[in-house]
């Protein structure tokens, strides 16, 4: 059975947690794969989630996030929208070099493209669309192949 | 989930429990801060009751290292679960910090 969630966030960062905590717990369908859920989504709907609200709307409590979670079969999907202006994502250095592996930030989208088989922003860059594939053959330990890629 | 901060052979250890993300991240960095004002310069962070980190997390242990590395000290991670190892690997940041299977490994040497 296909599941969809709709959350209305508030622009508040010690929302994420608790916010994650029920997306996973509403995917009981997945259960089976919580250890690939566990890291690879947790992570990426973490990241998806501090990026808009800290980088998107800029920290404004006023603004809102909204999340919408499918569960399509084999498929979870996640499109997390923020109310900014938006970012080109392209523009976002390499974290892994050894100029930028010693900085504090910058490692949010390299993240979500590690641990996710699709992520794709929306032309403006103010909505990001995280895709896992939870029965690819693919097992957890299968992220640092996509890390290569 | 929250910080559980101790002394355990004149090292400050820091178990993280729960989680290392976003929402939570400066309350570990004050904590650490905290014990380095305070003159301790040997940390050890214990993740054997964590469930994931994200980058900001990660950030945060940067900032924390290099802060500590400053002040003439060391900080050390320890009991990485393989979810957890996969984030630093991924990163690189296994090359930046020295990554212990236990607290007793990590306190080893300090």
């Amino acid at each position: 059975m296909d599941t969809e969630l709709v959350l209305e966030l508030p622009n508040d960062i010690r929302t994420i947690g608790h916010a994650v905590d029920y997306v996973m717990e509403r995917c009981t369908a997945c259960s089976e794969h919580a250890q690939k859920l566990d890291l690879n989504f947790r992570v990426g709907l973490t990241e998806a989630l501090s990026n808009a609200m800290l980088y998107g709307n800029a920290e404004d409590p006023a603004k809102r996030v909204r999340v919408e979670v499918v569960v399509a079969g084999s498929e979870i999907t996640a499109r997390i929208t923020d109310e900014g202006s938006g970012f080109d994502p392209d523009e976002v250095p390499d974290p892994t070099t050894p100029a930028n592996v010693v900085k504090t930030g910058g490692r949010g989208i390299f993240l979500m493209r590690s641990l996710l088989d699709e992520v794709t922003f929306n032309e403006q860059g103010n909505s990001v669309t995280l895709v896992l594939r939870l029965e690819s053959g693919d097992s957890p330990d299968d992220v640092s192949d996509g890390a290569r890629a | 989930m929250g910080f559980q901060v101790i002394k355990e052979n004149g090292v400050t250890v820091v178990a993280v429990e729960g989680q290392l993300i976003v929402g939570n991240r400066q309350e570990l960095k004050q904590k650490v801060l905290e014990e380095l004002e305070n003159g301790e310069r040997k940390f050890v962070v214990d993740f054997d009751q964590t469930g994931y980190i994200d980058s900001s997390g990660l950030g945060v242990l940067v900032s924390l290292s290099k802060k500590i590395r400053e002040q003439g000290g060391e900080l050390r991670l320890a009991n990485l679960n393989e979810d957890l190892r996969t984030l630093f690997e991924l990163t690189k940041l296994d090359t930046l910090f020295k990554i212990a299977d236990s607290r007793s490994e990590a306190l080893q040497g300090l």
